[in-house]
Order: structure tokens, then sequence, then C-alpha cells
């Protein structure tokens, strides 16, 4: 605490980042104040890291008033899982993980069941249960305006029915920076903390505070297969070859995480959070392309959402 | 390529040290359907190459299949993001872009044209710095620009870009252009907006958008890039006093005690002078505390914790506040308000109202006057439907620090909440108070709740009966007191018929009068639960929002709601005074149960189901709960 730093007198005027800092931190202290039993989805990726910075800047001294929530698919990379156990075991915060006991006992998965069950099922499904069961009634989700055009009309304080549907048309009005957290019973709300953040805000920030992340962002040599133009990464003896298919080690990275086999990678050799940040500068395919969930149809992503997916 | 992917691909970190740096400007840009609005962003977000190959790929797609711009890129595609929208080809919410170029980085806020969402234009104007103001040449200066512009200035924007759009369709015409500009000059100024900038543009083509135009040779001024990126945003906030409304209060163990909250203006320093309002308490600031150490200093925008010399009682909503020059604490004002409820604003019932991080229960008295935003013409009303927009007086339940809007967004903006449906129904910002209440503080009384408590040997209570005319209310209501008198307990029974020929004489039966009449008669039952009694009060109030203001009002641990639930057709058969008969005749007009709503309590402390219990019996049900809380012994 002795670390005192001045700020000069003759510029005071905040830099993006410290704006959009300050603008999540309120953000958060408003949902905690007002909601009687709040969490926050830690998904273990880039945005969920930088969520769990600023909460713990938003509630310092204090202990994090509100557990952390990790909607497992058993599916996700082991090095996310890693991730996941250290920061739980910083020992600063709760972290609960739900896994749909449904889809524990009929083993669902993206191979037998397809990519869109295996979503829906682990996380849209597995989400409302975990809200439910808890009776969480303000959930922090790390979701960015910028990521897709269904999300950039989304406010930061969302109303979910108890059915946790989105109505995009029922909509508040969000004015200054007045956020109206009222809700009906059966209500809850979703709360985006990092709405008016950009890929490449997240990506200085983690960069400026150093913040931990899992190391499947960075270039590595790592075996993979190629599946409908798309580099699958062969994270463990689950995900079954097809005839002919052969992992081969290419220096690969990923710019989104998720389940492994519905993740795809792309070739790179950005070691370091600067490589990372000059390639994603000077590359020309968006974030949200390495995701096979988006690419059903255009429209998908708000289909998901009126449904319950985060 | 750029010139700054030159400087990516070779000294990146130079690249983010220049990032680091950059300020920001959030806009809005607003005019009528059709007047290019998201093609508009779209182009910019084309010109600065935020726009990755896949999604030119699926616009190109898109275009084909849905796009109204023949062969061509139709950019409104890569800004309309419903799909609803997408069909009518029109934007129906408010959008927020990211981009960024060399100087600046900018967010912007796509807000509708279309005349019934005025509430959209609003939420995009309350953050933004500057306005760009679409107008298609071919139209000129319509009825939808004028509103924009008031808009506009009502919330405070003092930048204005009038961006004369499709420029192409009247060969790019001088004439034209001057014509548009003028006539907007006039009204522009009438509504206090000095600072506007024209610019005469094709957004389809890109002419003048960020390079200047072959096509308008006469045209000399800045490109529309050119302009967002170079005006200065003054930064006013920073020289005006220092205020942080306290969001939370941060108290990790018995050793700490911090107050969170983002500075909304000014600049503050550990030994500063301040003060908590509205309790008026003064103290030292000691720290500025952060996870990354304490600050020496702190200034508006930043999200902080104080911590404070001495030991001073603060909450959720106080605000702290530079002794030096304090903001107003009122509980009366007159206001601004836009209205975005679908049903219409109803003068004296109590919404909810937010103001900086405190929420308190707000009437809004009938307006002054509305106005006309395309002739600003004022005009006598009794209410405000969605989108109007009236100057109200405001009153509050109890007094909020303050300043005017104009001279702070965050501590002179409101919102209004309607207690059913939880929406936010209105917007405001605050003129000025009514009264001098500033230097008001509350008087310490020495003889306080628990005293009275103690003398009267029992805990005051509000006992609300509801329920239909003839459903055996005022039967209950005369056993109960007579049982809780027997007790030795100190009770008061209101009802209908003292209060309508005294206190409420002047009042009818209207919607607005039922609402008023129970307003007057919580606060006749709160005053008397003060003093310490137990009051009876028993009303039909057919409104739950009236029922759930009084809870508020009384406090929910001293509220306890009886419901005398007796179906209609068995209140119209007992009909002790003959009512039922005179409105079915039509002689008794908004009789509840007949023309006029009664909405049942959802959650009330005591339910009384007259077909199977005594009114004997039905006390016996309302002492037990009284027991149960510990009212009486």
């Amino acid at each position: 605490m002795n670390n005192v730093h001045s700020m000069s007198a003759t510029q005071p005027v905040l830099t993006h980042l410290e704006r959009l800092e300050a603008e999540s931190i309120h953000i958060m202290r408003e949902a905690v104040a007002e909601s009687e039993n709040p969490v926050m989805l830690y998904s273990v990726g880039k945005d969920s890291a930088v969520m769990l910075h600023l909460a713990r800047k938003a509630f310092f001294p204090s202990r994090l008033p509100f557990p952390l929530l990790h909607v497992d698919t058993t599916w996700k990379f082991r090095e996310m899982y890693e991730l996941r156990d250290e920061t739980a075991a910083a020992g600063d915060l709760d972290l609960l993980v739900h896994k749909n006991p449904e889809c524990v006992e009929k083993s669902i998965n993206p191979f037998t069941h397809g990519s869109a069950t295996h979503t829906d099922m682990w996380k849209t499904e597995g989400l409302k249960q975990a809200l439910h069961l808890h009776k969480f009634d303000a959930a922090f989700g790390g979701a960015r305006r910028d990521e897709e055009k269904s999300r950039a009309k989304e406010r930061i304080f969302s109303i979910r029915s108890a059915e946790h549907r989105w109505d995009p048309k029922q909509q508040r009005p969000e004015l200054w920076r007045m956020y109206n957290v009222r809700k009906s019973p059966g209500e809850s709300l979703r709360v985006f903390p990092l709405s008016n953040w950009t890929e490449l805000d997240v990506w200085e920030y983690i960069r400026q505070e150093q913040i931990p992340i899992v190391p499947l962002y960075f270039a590595a040599k790592r075996p993979v297969v190629e599946r409908d133009g798309t580099l699958i990464m062969v994270d463990d003896e689950r995900m079954p070859l097809l005839p002919g298919e052969e992992p081969e080690l290419k220096s690969v990275r990923f710019r989104t995480l998720g389940c492994y086999p519905l993740t795809g990678a792309v070739e790179s050799v950005a070691e370091s959070l600067t490589d990372i940040i000059q390639e994603m500068l000077l590359t020309t395919t968006s974030e949200r392309q390495g995701r096979v969930i988006d690419h059903d149809s255009s429209a998908s992503m708000e289909k998901k959402k009126k449904e319950g997916y985060f | 390529m750029t010139h700054s992917t030159d400087l990516i691909a070779h000294d990146i970190e130079q690249y983010l040290e220049r990032q680091a740096n950059k300020t920001m400007l959030r806009f809005i840009t607003c005019g009528s359907v059709d007047d290019g609005k998201s093609t508009l962003i779209g182009r910019l977000l084309y010109e600065s190459k935020l726009v990755f190959e896949d999604q030119l790929t699926a616009l190109e797609a898109d275009s084909r299949k849905v796009g109204t711009q023949g062969e061509g890129l139709d950019f409104a595609l890569l800004v309309d993001g419903l799909a609803a929208e997408r069909e009518q080809g029109i934007t129906i919410d408010v959008a927020y872009r990211y981009f960024s170029t060399e100087q600046r980085k900018f967010v912007v806020a796509d807000t509708p044209g279309h005349e019934q969402y005025t509430r959209n234009m609003v939420t995009g104007a309350s953050t933004a710095d500057l306005a760009v103001i679409l107008v298609d040449a071919r139209k000129g200066v319509l009825t939808q620009t004028r509103r924009h512009s008031y808009l506009v200035s009502l919330l405070g924007i003092r930048h204005v870009v009038l961006a004369v759009n499709k420029l192409d369709l009247v060969g790019y015409s001088e004439e034209v252009f001057e014509q548009i500009v003028s006539d907007y000059a006039g009204f522009a100024k009438e509504i206090g907006l000095d600072d506007v900038v024209a610019i005469p543009m094709s957004a389809y083509h890109g002419d003048n958008l960020t390079e200047h135009s072959l096509s308008t040779p006469w045209y000399d001024g800045p490109t529309l890039m050119g302009h967002l990126e170079t005006v200065e945003i003054d930064d006013d906030l920073l020289a005006s006093p220092f205020r942080m409304p306290v969001q939370w209060v941060n108290r990790p163990d018995l050793d700490f005690r911090g107050f969170s909250g983002q500075i909304v203006s000014g600049v503050v320093r550990p030994g500063d002078r301040v003060r908590v309002l509205p309790s008026g308490k003064e103290s030292a600031v000691a720290r500025i505390v952060t996870m990354d150490g304490d600050l020496t200093e702190a200034v508006a925008g930043q999200s902080v914790t104080i911590t404070l010399a001495d030991e001073i009682d603060i909450s959720r909503g106080d605000v702290l506040a530079t002794a030096d020059a304090l903001p107003g604490v009122a509980d009366q004002f007159e206001a601004h308000v836009v209205w975005m409820g679908e049903d219409e604003m109803l003068p004296e019932r109590s919404y909810l109202c937010q103001i900086g991080a405190m929420t308190v229960q707000a009437r809004i008295t009938k307006p002054k006057h509305k106005i006309n935003v395309n002739t600003l013409e004022k005009t006598a009303t009794n209410t405000l439907a969605l989108n109007e927009i009236g100057v109200c007086n405001l009153s509050f339940d109890r007094p909020v620090p303050y300043d005017a809007y104009t001279a702070n967004r965050d501590t002179g903006g409101f919102i209004l909440i309607d207690r059913l449906t939880n929406g936010t129904v209105g917007a405001g910002m605050l003129a000025h108070s009514l009264r001098r209440s500033d230097n008001i503080h509350w008087q310490v009384v020495d003889v306080d709740e628990r005293a009275r408590e103690q003398l009267m040997g029992h805990r005051p209570q509000v006992l609300w009966l509801t329920g239909l005319s003839g459903s055996g209310k005022s039967t209950i209501a005369n056993e109960l007191e007579r049982r809780l008198h027997a007790f030795g307990a100190h009770t008061y029974l209101l009802d209908g018929d003292n209060v309508r020929h005294g206190l409420n004489r002047d009042l009818g039966f209207t919607d607005a009068d039922r609402v008023e009449n129970i307003r007057r008669v919580t606060e006749v039952a709160r005053l008397m639960a003060d003093a310490g009694l137990i009051v009876i009060a028993s009303f039909i109030s057919p409104f739950r929002a009236e029922r759930q203001a009084a809870r508020e009002l009384v406090g929910p641990e001293q509220f306890c709601e009886v419901y005398v639930d007796t179906p209609l057709d068995i209140a119209e058969g007992r009909d002790p005074k003959g009512l039922y008969k005179k409105a079915r005749r039509g002689e008794l007009a908004n009789f509840t149960g007949i023309d006029s709503a009664y909405e049942p309590p959802r959650s009330p402390e005591v339910r009384i189901d007259t077909t199977s219990v005594s009114p004997e019996q039905a006390a016996g049900q309302v002492v037990d709960f009284l027991r149960s809380r510990g009212v009486i012994a």
C-alpha cells in the first residue's frame, strides 16, 4: 500500500483504458449494491480474466462479495482447467463449478450429439440450472458489444424473464450512468461490465495490468487436425480421429477459448502479448470466426440469446 | 495500407504507447428514417479498417439478398443488428459501435429516427459529447430534424455536426446546401446550440467523410472524420467542485470503513475538507484507496474508495462533496421530464426516482406545460404521453443533494421507475429547487421511536385493510379495534367515512382522485404510527401501486396488508349501502368492481377468506400475526 502513484498535474484527463476501467468498476458496484445474490460467470477466457481483475479492484480491500460460477462442459481445454484451479487456489474468492447432471449421465459430447445439442445442453441449460439452483438474481458476464451485431444493442443491465429469455423489444432505456436494477419476482439480471470494451482494449489492458491468461492464447507447437477448413487441437484421447487423420504439430494459437473440439486454432507465431496485439491489428478475420456455433446463420446469436444463451 | 499499419508492423511498442494516450469521443448520429445513419456508421467502420474480410464477405452476400443499394455494398447492413429490423429496413433501438483512428477512440450511438422512438434518442444522447444530425439534401430540414436538435440541446450536448447527406442526389449543389444551412441556423440559435458545423456529404459514396470530395470543390471546411478527430471537448467537469455519490460502503473488517464511488466532478486529495449530504456532516479525506496503491489525487471519472478522518454514518446514495462548494439539498424541484412509458404519466402517483446512487419516492404534479418539440410552443396538459416532454414540479419523500442538470449531468439527471412494471418510464433534468431547503438539516429528536414504544407497551403498526366495497372491511376493522383495545393497545381507525367527510372532501372517485385519497391517508397513517399508535386503515384502495407506496412510506416492518377477500358476487349480494345497485343502474360512475378495476394483493401479510371465517376469527388471524411479528406481547 506504500505504492503511491501520483498523476501529472498538467494532464489529469484519463486515458481510454482508465476510463473503461472506472466505468466497469462503477457497473459492478451498482450491481452488487442493488442485488441480493450476485454471481460472476467465469469462463476462464481472456474476457473473464479481465472481468475478475476489475472485480478485485472494484471491491478492494474487501474480498469479492460474490462467487465465481464456471459452467463446465467437461470438454474445455486442459490448460483452462489448470488456470481455473489456480485462480480458485488464490484463496480470495469462492468458485462454484456446475455440470449439467443430465449431460454427465448421457455423456453428451460434440462428436456423437453434434455441436448444437452439445452447446445447448451443457452451456445454455447448464447455466439456467445453476442460476436456478443457487437462486442468483444477478449474473455478471464478460460479453462485449463489439463482438457481434446483436450484442451491440444489449443493455449493460439486461433483464431476463423467469425462463431466462431476452426480449430485445422490452429493453429498458439506459441513460447517463444510471442503471435501473429493479426486477419482478422470478426475473434476473445479466450485467455486462465490459460492454464498451473492444477486443483491442482487452488485450491492451491485459498487457498493462499483467493479468494471467491461459497459455493457449500464445502460439506454440500443438497437435492439430484440419476439419472443414478449421484447425482442431487434439487435446486428449477422447477425440475420435477420422480414417486417415493424423495429428500434425503446428505452431498455432487460439483467439477465443471454449470446448476444444468446437474451437478453431489459427496458425501463428505470436508468442508474447505484444505479438498477439500486433497480429490482431494486422489480421483480416474477426474474432468469433473461430467459434463453430456462430456459423449456422447470421441471426443465430440473437436466436440463442432469446433462448437464454449468455 | 495506412500509415498506422506500417507502425504496427515495424514498431508495435511505439504504436501501443500512442494508443494509451488517446482521448475518447462519444457521439450520436440522428436524423429521419432513410437519412442514411446506418450507412454513415457502416462507412466510418469500413474507412477505419474495422471491417474484417469475413464480415465483408457476409456483407456482400447480405447486400445481394436484402440490400437496398442494387449491386453496391449496403453499409447499413454492417450496423443493423437485429433480425426484425433487417426485414423492416429501419433501425429500432440504440446500438453502440466502436472504432478508432490515429487521433482518437470513438464510441458512436446509432439512434433511431422513427417518431415513436424518442426515448432511444434521449438514451443515446445522455452520454454523448457531440451529435451528428443528418439531413437528406432532397428533403431539407424536417420536423424530425427539429425534434432531434431540440433533444440534443435539452440533454446538454454542446457540439453539433449538421451532416447534409445524399448531396449526390441533388447534383452536389452548393445552393441546396447553403439553403439548408441557413434554414437550420435560425432554429439552432433559438434552442441554444451555438457550435454547429455543417458538412456537405454523401455517406453512400464517401464524399467528405475522410477525404475532401472532388465533387464539392466549393466546400473548404473539414471532413466529417477530420472534425470528429479534432473537435475540442471541454473538460469542464474537472474544473467543477468535487462530487462523489457513494455507491457502496466498503467494510472488509472492523478497522476499515471506506466509501466507494465514481467521482462525477472535480478533484480530491487527502486532507481535503468534505461534507456528506444530505446529513451535512463534515470531515476530511484520510486516504484515497485503490488496489494499485493509495492515490495522492483523484479526478472526475475515476472509481475510487475514500476513507474519512472521522467516523461518520454514511450510506449508499449519500454524496461526498467539497466543503467549499456544496450542492443544494432539497425535496421539491422544477424539472424537464421526458416520458418514456407506454402508459401515460399519472400526476400525483408515486414513482421511484433514481438520482445519483439514491432511490427515493417521487410524485410529479400536473405538468406546467408540455413542449411541442417541432415549434417549441408550450401547451397546457394534464399528463404526458409516451415521447412527450414537459416541465413539471417534483416532490421527493426526503431531501436529496443535487446540482442543476446544466451544471452536472450526474447530480442533476434522474430516471423515473414504475413501481409495478419496474420499467424506466421517464427521464428528467433538474432545473432548480422550489424552496430554499438548502441549509436545513434534520433536527435531532430526543424522544425517538424506542422511547415511545416503551411508553406505549407495544410497537406501532399500520394495518391496511383492502377489499371490495361490501367485502366486510368495516365489520372486521371494528372487531379488530375492540380486541386490540382490550389488550391495552393504543389504536385509531381510519376509514372512508371519517376522511371523505373532512380531510378528503374535495376529492371524487376518478382514478386520479383515488390515488390522491390514498396518498393523504398514507401520510396521516404514517404520522399516527410515528406517534406510536396501531393504525387500522380500512379502504377499498383498489390499486397495487398505491398500496405499495404506502408500504414503502410507512416502512415494510411497520406495514401489514390485510386482504379482505370476498368474491364480487357475494359482496354485491350483501350490498349494505345499496351502492352496487346504484352502480348497476348507472347512477354511480367509477365504482370498483363494476366499471373500475380492483387489483388484488399478490402477497398480503394476512388474507381473510370471508366466505369461510367469521369476523371474530378474522380479527383473531390479524392479532396472531401481530404477535408473531412482536408488535404486541
